[in-house]
């Protein structure tokens, strides 16, 4: 994303604005007017409808008829405390950055490790399976995690025949397992998709280096530790940058899915409480709110964290 | 790990095989098992299947699980729609994006990158649930089959893969059309799109998954209208009854239609039912997948 982002700025040599040009590309110039009007509609207009946190919206008035109650509903938000506010922005953050960890670590030593497996008629095969999950809705996910930790599910058998446990343990009725149910499930999912792009950074190393490695009576771990991890350094980090904006945003469905009365103090994220307040209970205002929050924080969070990397000299998005 | 490095390089390197081959068949047991499970229970007797010890093969097989669900009125509407909602939504969303990026990959255009910044925006910034909510309600797209796909036609990242592998593609062909007198739509109907079909595979692929796996907007805007309703919000009603039940506890989200426990071979079947064409899909179409994240993830 950050190359594409550059490009769009390198200045274009044979470009020239002219009636006969215009003329020319006539084609070209109406297409990207219904598109840039698609644009407007679909993704900017709903931008403006930021105005409705700072009016009491009613629909019946629409925006402009609303009465103006500037940062009220923000101030609600922010104090009190029976709506939980500040309890739905740690379980985000604090799942959003589980959820981080985990799933990058367990990409790249998947990837690191698939890299070891020479031959490809053992590497494919795993490979391939290690996409499939991706391909599955949460929906489905979340099913077979619910009966894979039922109390006649593998996980309780296991534990029983261990003699971990005596009594099948009900995981989804504690509030100390459902972070950690839900990295996991996070981890299940996307290890094999997110290890495809440190896969294609690996191979991108010059073999060479490897060669030499191997002459100077280097071992695997050697090699991993000197050559593949500086490597894929750069991905990692872009990858980093990208996906700390995204700490917020990757909390709904596996909370809404997975979430229940007993463990609703940990499980309920933003997106939740804004599906909660602004279309269940038709706050409009309070759910906007809400909304606007999360992206300044978003937004904050991706300029902090760029400029970090700017500080320590890393790659970074811009 | 680390304590081993003092060993010499050839122990470590087998505990390092070692190491490797249980890493790998604990991810390869893991990742199959639920799936696999999944499957046995679907093709076995419903009444047996509740003393447990199912796991990797049926007990007592029976295909009554199935017929069970496709004689359930709203599971058949919800595959209808979704197949429909795939089908329409896959071929629109990947005909406008792939004219756009043709569009921003001539050198010529007037207006290639503000018109690609506008999109790039949006990847950063978004109204919100309930902005867009108030919009697509004023816009007459709730209870619609339009809301399911004219709402997410363009997609900016789709958008800038499609548009970076055509900016690879040689310009030579399309000048010597030109002055063959070929106008831009030809071009981009006869020369580049017969190039770019790797590509087109994979956002292909992208947007069916989507569309295939998405349940939020038929949750959302769709509730109300029965007919309109798609697999993947049936099962989850279907699921939800049980993990309610489970857990013993009362949740927000609405478990309508469901509210006996349906036997976890029928659930099971169900489960297969929807996994199934994306299973059957997606090794095929690898190779597209993983050069299409390659160019439009990050730069090498």
């Amino acid at each position: 994303m950050a190359k594409s982002a550059a490009t769009i700025s390198a200045p274009r040599k044979d470009r020239k604005f002219t009636w006969k040009e215009v003329k020319r590309q006539k084609v070209l110039l109406i297409i990207a007017l219904i598109v840039f009007l698609y644009g407007i509609l679909f993704y900017y207009l709903p931008l403006f409808g930021w105005a409705t946190a700072f009016i009491q919206y009613k629909p019946k008035f629409g925006i402009f008829g609303s009465s103006f109650i500037g940062f009220d509903k923000f101030k609600f938000l922010f104090t009190n405390e029976s709506i939980g506010f500040w309890r739905v922005m740690r379980n985000t953050f604090c799942m959003g950055a589980l959820n981080l960890v985990t799933s990058t670590f367990m990409a790249v030593l998947f990837a690191i490790l698939l890299n070891e497996i020479k031959p490809n008629l053992i590497k494919k095969p795993i490979q391939t399976v290690s996409y499939l999950p991706h391909f599955l809705s949460w929906i489905v996910v979340t099913g077979i995690l619910h009966s894979a930790l039922s109390s006649t599910g593998i996980i309780n058998d296991v534990l029983i025949t261990l003699g971990v446990t005596d009594q099948a343990i009900n995981f989804f009725a504690f509030p100390e397992y459902f972070w950690a149910i839900v990295a996991f499930a996070n981890v299940w999912k996307e290890t094999g998709w997110n290890a495809i792009i440190y896969l294609a950074a690996i191979t991108s190393i010059d073999p060479t280096l490897y060669e030499a490695a191997s002459i100077d009576g280097a071992g695997r771990w050697a090699k991993i530790k000197y050559i593949t991890l500086p490597g894929i350094k750069p991905t990692f980090m872009i990858l980093l940058l990208i996906n700390v904006g995204n700490v917020l945003n990757a909390g709904f469905e596996v909370q809404y899915l997975l979430g229940n009365g007993l463990v609703k103090k940990v499980s309920e994220t933003i997106d939740i409480f804004v599906l909660k307040w602004g279309i269940s209970q038709n706050d409009f205002s309070l759910g906007t709110a809400a909304g606007i929050f999360k992206s300044a924080i978003s937004i904050l969070l991706i300029v902090l964290c760029n400029a970090w990397a700017k500080h320590a000299g890393e790659e970074r998005l811009f | 790990m680390n304590q081993k490095t003092h060993k010499p390089i050839n122990g470590w390197d087998i505990a390092f095989k070692i190491f490797l081959t249980i890493f790998m068949v604990i991810f390869l047991v893991v990742t199959l098992y639920p799936v696999i499970n999944t499957i046995a229970l679907s093709f076995n007797d419903g009444t047996d299947a509740v003393r447990g010890g199912i796991y990797l093969w049926p007990r007592v097989f029976s295909v009554k699980s199935y017929s069970t669900v496709l004689q359930m009125e709203n599971l058949l509407t919800g595959f209808k729609i979704s197949v429909l909602r795939t089908v329409i939504g896959t071929l629109s969303s990947l005909a406008i994006n792939a004219l756009l990026a043709f569009v921003l990959s001539r050198k010529r255009f007037l207006f290639a990158s503000q018109l690609s910044f506008f999109y790039v925006i949006t990847m950063y910034v978004n109204g919100g649930l309930i902005p867009t909510f108030i919009l697509y309600r004023n816009l007459g797209l709730m209870n619609s089959f339009s809301v399911y796909w004219v709402t997410g036609l363009v997609s900016a990242w789709n958008m800038l893969v499609l548009r970076t592998y055509m900016k690879g593609l040689s310009e030579s062909l399309e000048e010597s059309a030109q002055l063959d007198g070929a106008g831009y739509f030809t071009i981009f109907v006869k020369i580049i799109s017969p190039l770019c079909k790797p590509v087109y595979a994979t956002i292909a692929l992208f947007v069916a998954v989507w569309q295939w796996n998405n349940w939020f907007d038929a949750m959302i805007y769709n509730r109300m209208a029965t007919d309109l309703t798609v697999l993947q919000y049936e099962l989850m009603k279907l699921l939800s009854s049980v993990m309610n039940q489970s857990s013993s506890a009362t949740s927000a989200k609405e478990a309508a239609g469901a509210n006996t426990i349906t036997p976890i071979t029928v659930r099971s079947a169900a489960s297969v039912i929807t996994m199934l064409p994306i299973i059957c899909v997606y090794p095929f179409l690898q190779r597209y997948f993983v050069t299409g994240l390659t160019i439009g993830g990050v730069k090498e």
